[in-house]
């Protein structure tokens, strides 16, 4: 390969961009981070937008390569869509900076932070790395909650509309059907958690600090001693000794998350361990976000029968 | 690669240290905006230990000046202040101070790069590490082991940094296929002396990279620079007086593959890497410039010299924050034709120096590392020698993320 042929080459790229036949793609093309987010756009979006999530419910959203074929997938997106609150602080810059798409970047209407949309819990008074992997910002994992999913939805509902203003219409109808179908299901959900108020859990890691202030159940321990360090038999030990004075039902770990600690502490204390999906595709049977709850309440409520 | 500065220069990067300090220790506002622009620093020191001590050369290659193995016993290694951030909604800009254990600081990386141009396009501008390669654009600290790959010590002085600019254009495809073109200054090795009125080097890659099912991902990547290099010295100790003038043409053929159980790379993953290098220079090697009788040997037209390396290697994380390594890599410098060369450091003396590393590597944290290296320099005629290392890697406050 010469020189020439890659200027030759350079100017032939120059020439495709300018008859972009992207430019007449129909769809709104999102780049979700998270599955939830995906399913979220597709549920507003329907046949309007095409959304792929970047991640799956079985990997672990704070530890993703930066692969090319996720830079290639930003470089055709038209709304990057994810949680924010530093989730994706090792990986997402490097996708928007490779990707040399100027549609998505921060600031502009192709990029949105679910986070940025919902009140966020346990932000630390004082970010210092000696407590672990913090999220200065506040806990990142807002998707637990179903209000905050309501939250999400009216924006990425607006922003639809924004982005492709001649289904404006189709996306406000399919956001206000979202909306009542969702504050239907979580009125439902609400009531079939009413046994799970004041429930004392043991949870991997902060996962579920959303869900459980939506439930009123009491995380009493975490099994990483601080957040994003691996669980150790001496933390564990302190842990069961304290479960021991004060027990709790459960142990509580997502989809993505290795077993066999909450396993060793369950199996010693007696009590059922229990995977959550924590998104979509981390069980069988969570689907899309309406089975996701069915099925986090229904692994839930279990162990109480 | 690494420009000194005078003590003035110094005393302002230790300010700029301080305030990075200040920054690390200041609470982050919500919203993830925390601090622009973003402020890190790495920090990184080995203890060695060498069953023989032998100064780093490589038969058949006149050396860049910033190769080798390392020292014997206690070594701070480079200190560095990363900078970056974006500047406005057109430019991103990112500046890292290197600061030498032996005083001295430098300039590794200042860069801008657009994020606004259309149709994939960007520009980047200013001293940045070219997009040749694999590891040439990866930082020393991200990479498996002590050193860099024998042949990009042999062929690229370690890495290939410089002044210039850089066009990059991503393909609208639904795999990554980039195309990149740089111009540079032509100051760093294997370029030098700025030639073609400070147009010294060129170069131009092709990457392409996909995924392989839920699992599996791979990048490949072909590259070529061309540099010219002007009374281009060598940092070989044993013979620190060898210019080349002339010009060096290298190309290289990269390939990448990563594997993580269903794509989750947290608890364990796998990651093999290969490189091919080759490089042509045709010009002339003049020894002992200050001699009686300055020797020039002869490198053009069908003398051009050859020289060509490769290196393997594998990572492997079998555990949360525990990883083991194995690199295995060659040169090899083809005799020149000129006879004038035969007994200098010119001559390849029979032996195609290898290097053989294995490291294990255990993270206290996501921002501490500590790594054990065994390294079997074979680079020379003779015994073998064995190298030991110990080495910490640190990284405090905000901190790029990482590349593929």
């Amino acid at each position: 390969m010469s020189f020439k042929a890659l200027f030759l080459g350079l100017a032939l790229a120059g020439v495709l961009a300018v008859l972009d036949p992207g430019a007449a793609r129909a769809k709104v093309n999102v780049f979700a981070c998270e599955p939830e987010w995906a399913a979220l756009a597709r549920e507003l979006g329907g046949d309007f937008v095409s959304a792929q999530s970047a991640t799956s419910g079985l990997q672990d959203p704070h530890h993703i390569e930066a692969r090319p074929s996720l830079i290639a997938r930003v470089r055709n997106a038209d709304l990057v869509l994810c949680t924010g609150a530093e989730l994706e602080v090792g990986w997402l810059p490097v996708l928007l900076l490779q990707s040399a798409n100027p549609n998505i970047q921060p600031g502009t209407p192709g990029y949105l932070e679910a986070a940025a949309m919902v009140p966020l819990l346990e932000a630390p008074a004082q970010v210092d790395r000696a407590q672990g992997d913090v999220h200065a910002a506040g806990n990142p994992h807002i998707q637990t909650d179903p209000r905050n999913i309501a939250r999400v939805a009216a924006s990425l509902a607006q922003r639809f509309e924004q982005l492709d203003p001649s289904h404006a219409q189709d996306y406000a109808q399919r956001g206000a059907d979202f909306s009542r179908r969702w504050a239907e299901a979580s009125a439902r959900w609400k009531a079939q958690a009413a046994p799970l108020k004041g429930v004392p859990v043991v949870v991997h890691h902060k996962d579920w600090t959303y869900l459980f202030a939506w439930l009123g159940i009491e995380e009493v321990g975490t099994l990483e001693p601080k957040p994003g360090v691996p669980p150790s038999t001496a933390h564990l030990n302190q842990l069961m000794a304290q479960l021991r004075a004060h027990p709790a039902r459960m142990v509580i770990r997502g989809g993505y998350q290795d077993d066999r600690p909450s396993r060793f502490v369950a199996e010693r204390m007696g009590i059922p361990a229990v995977a959550l999906p924590f998104t979509i595709g981390g069980t069988p049977q969570a689907t899309d976000l309406f089975r996701l709850f069915d099925d986090t309440l229904s692994r839930l409520l279990e162990p109480l029968r | 690669m690494c420009h000194r500065w005078p003590m003035a220069a110094r005393v302002a990067a230790g300010a700029i240290a301080a305030l990075a300090f200040a920054a690390v220790a200041r609470a982050q506002t919500p919203g993830g905006a925390s601090w622009n622009p973003n402020i890190g620093l790495v920090l990184t020191g080995y203890y060695a230990q060498f069953s023989k001590e032998r100064p780093f050369s490589l038969p058949g290659f006149a050396l860049g000046e910033e190769t080798g193995l390392g020292g014997s016993g206690f070594n701070l290694g480079e200190s560095e202040i990363t900078v970056y951030g974006n500047i406005d909604p057109y430019l991103y800009g990112s500046v890292n101070f290197s600061f030498a254990p032996e005083g001295g600081a430098g300039v590794e990386e200042a860069f801008l790069q657009t994020t606004a141009l259309p149709a994939g396009f960007s520009l980047k501008f200013g001293r940045f590490f070219s997009g040749i390669g694999y590891v040439n654009g990866v930082h020393r600290h991200a990479d498996d082991f002590f050193e860099p790959p024998l042949p990009y010590q042999a062929l690229l002085g370690g890495q290939f940094g410089d002044d210039g600019v850089q066009a990059r254009w991503v393909a609208p495809t639904n795999f990554l296929l980039e195309i990149g073109l740089e111009r540079f200054r032509g100051a760093s090795f294997p370029s030098g002396g700025a030639g073609d009125k400070g147009n010294g080097a060129d170069a131009g890659f092709v990457k392409a990279g996909g995924d392989l099912g839920e699992s599996a991902s791979w990048l490949a990547g072909f590259s070529r620079l061309n540099a010219r290099a002007d009374g281009r010295t060598t940092g070989d100790a044993s013979a620190p007086e060898t210019s080349f003038s002339g010009d060096s043409r290298v190309d290289i053929a990269s390939l990448v593959w990563k594997w993580a159980p269903a794509g989750n790379s947290a608890s364990s993953n796998l990651k093999l890497q290969a490189e091919v290098m080759r490089r042509e220079e045709r010009g002339a090697y003049t020894l002992d410039p200050s001699g009686a009788a300055p020797t020039a040997v002869d490198f053009r037209g069908g003398n051009a010299g050859h020289q060509a390396g490769w290196y393997v290697q594998g990572r492997y994380q079998f555990l949360f924050r525990w990883r083991v390594a194995l690199r295995q890599a060659e040169v090899k410098a083809d005799a020149p034709k000129d006879p004038l060369a035969a007994g200098t450091l010119l001559g390849p003396a029979g032996r195609t120096p290898r290097l053989t590393s294995a490291m294990i590597e255990f993270d206290p944290s996501e921002f501490s590392q500590i790594r054990f290296q065994y390294s079997r320099d074979e680079t020379q005629p003779g015994a073998a020698v064995n190298r030991w290392y110990l080495q910490y890697t640190i990284t405090a406050g905000a901190h790029p993320a990482h590349t593929y």
